[in-house]
């Protein structure tokens, strides 16, 4: 029997963010001597199936590449609620609170209400899916997730004919969020969102974990979107709230700048952001002196998702 | 004034250093993080920024102080400035993009903000290769002219700066502060001594701007 006790833990007792870092770095100063050769490089990411043993790899899953390290996926995230910085995201976003995870369904569905995650992962076969990440910053990973297809939680909740949008929202927690307590920069809770077609579509996926583990929460705890077709900030993080829309939402960085990010945001080697290239890219774990990968369009998912685009002009709707 | 090396050129050539060890202890260690190659890229951009700041401050400061002795070291510090952004671009080229010169030709062209990064570096280039007191000498009073585009330098690497940024514009702000800032000095002593030499004031003392050099 597990006995859960709700301990608080006085201020007194919380290590001050910055000594925790400099720790951080004394240790990693110390570890760099002896793990120098196996932290350098394309060491591919070990993954430790704890917590999921007998989980089934999906179909679309790329495996001609490798995995990047974990270590690296864990502490580069823009989680721009807690921090500009990536690095610092990991150590606030441990205060983010993801027991007892409730998401919201509402909108053109037959089933509206409170769900809790617990709930819709009894329904769901939980399965990997190791996908490329494409950051709209030009940077990229592969990374396994664990999760369930969107459709196939969308289908449990029957969607109304009227049904043509799919808007998601985050957390919102400005008491242990900084940048929403002092409402920074973009428009707090942050959205999303996909068109139904691009929310059923067997690539999107609902994610609860990765590398064989349940999610840090600095990687979008407890659940989270992902689109692996287009920019990363469409696959947002911690998400509360899912909404069925008869037309498309002003979703955050859309809202915040039209011009930079589109709503479709469509991972496109031929469509430059106003201000950088998108030609290519760097993969995290690849070496000094690397040439940067060529960004493929749709991330290289072009034979999955192609045709949901075959009438549109990519150009314009970036 | 003669270029005299003495203790204090040694331990702030040296100290001009410090970053670049500094830098290299960081890759050595595997302390920068997960995607070492911006790390660096930024680290490089900042401190030939910082160094251009600083080449920007001595005749302020001298102005302000009364002391003498900083413009030895202009030159010096414009140098290190050009020598960080020497790295900053070499690390571009060849750690980032490998010499894939195809790459490197359509990020150039598709990317506003590196146009800025040119436009700095350029200048800083062309002031480095007449920072020679031979090249001084040819270039008479042109030599000055010229390089008074070190402003227009600064200003470029935070527009450099500024417009590849998704948003937190702290840092580049802080940079474009203290330029401004520095440059508004320039200015106000540029109206005084023309309202003094207007006025004529037998007494009144002109505020150098003159090199001592």
């Amino acid at each position: 029997m597990i006995i859960k006790t709700n301990k608080t833990i006085p201020a007194s007792e919380i290590t001050d963010p910055l000594i925790f870092s400099q720790r951080r770095k004394i240790i990693k100063a110390l570890l760099a001597g002896t793990l120098l050769p196996s932290a350098i490089g394309n060491v591919s990411g070990k993954t430790n199936k704890s917590k999921w043993p007998d989980i089934i790899k999906n179909e679309n899953s790329i495996d001609s590449e490798i995995l990047t390290p974990v270590n690296l996926v864990k502490n580069y995230t823009n989680y721009y609620e807690f921090s500009f910085n990536k690095e610092d995201s990991t150590e606030l976003a441990q205060n983010l609170k993801t027991d007892n995870w409730t998401i919201e369904m509402a909108g053109e569905i037959e089933k509206p209400g409170h769900y809790q995650l617990e709930d819709i992962l009894k329904q769901q076969q939980l399965q990997e899916f190791v996908y490329r990440f494409r950051c709209v910053e030009a940077w990229s990973m592969v990374i396994p997730w664990v999760g369930f297809p969107l459709a196939d939680l969308i289908k449990t909740l029957k969607p109304l004919s009227t049904a043509k949008f799919v808007k998601f929202t985050s957390i919102y927690q400005p008491d242990i969020m900084p940048k929403q307590r002092i409402n920074a920069m973009l428009e707090w809770p942050y959205t999303e969102a996909l068109r139904i077609d691009e929310a059923v579509h067997p690539l999107t996926v609902m994610a609860v974990g990765m590398y064989g583990d349940v999610l840090p929460k600095q990687n979008g705890a407890a659940l989270r979107l992902v689109v692996p077709w287009k920019y990363g900030f469409k696959s947002i993080k911690a998400v509360v709230k899912i909404e069925f829309l008869k037309k498309a939402p002003l979703t955050t960085w859309h809202a915040y700048a039209p011009m930079e990010y589109g709503f479709y945001a469509n991972v496109n080697p031929a469509v430059p952001h106003p201000r950088w290239s998108q030609f290519s890219e760097r993969q995290l774990a690849s070496g000094y002196f690397t040439p940067r990968r060529q960004t493929e369009l749709f991330n290289g998912y072009a034979e999955h998702v192609a045709s949901l685009y075959s009438n549109m002009d990519l150009q314009h709707f970036y | 004034m003669l270029m005299r090396i003495n203790n204090a050129w040694i331990v702030i050539s040296i100290g001009c250093l410090i970053p670049l060890f500094w830098l290299l202890l960081d890759i050595v260690s595997d302390n920068l993080g997960s995607n070492p190659i911006q790390a660096i890229h930024i680290r490089l951009g900042d401190w030939s920024l910082r160094f251009l700041c600083l080449t920007l401050a001595v005749t302020p400061i001298q102005t302000m102080t009364k002391w003498k002795g900083m413009s030895d070291y202009r030159q010096m510090l414009g140098l290190y400035a050009f020598f960080y952004a020497t790295l900053h671009l070499l690390g571009y080229l060849f750690i980032d993009h490998a010499g894939v010169w195809q790459v490197i030709g359509i990020d150039i062209f598709e990317s506003p903000y590196i146009w800025f990064g040119v436009v700095s570096y350029t200048i800083v280039f062309l002031l480095a290769i007449t920072s020679p007191k031979y090249a001084k000498k040819q270039l008479g009073k042109n030599w000055k002219k010229l390089h008074r585009f070190i402003y227009y330098s600064a200003v470029a690497a935070v527009i450099h700066y500024l417009w590849q940024l998704k948003g937190n514009l702290f840092q580049p702000l802080f940079y474009l502060t203290i330029i401004i800032f520095l440059l508004g000095f320039r200015v106000l002593v540029w109206l005084k001594n023309r309202q003094l030499s207007k006025l004529m004031v037998p007494k009144g003392r002109l505020v150098t701007l003159d090199d001592n050099d």
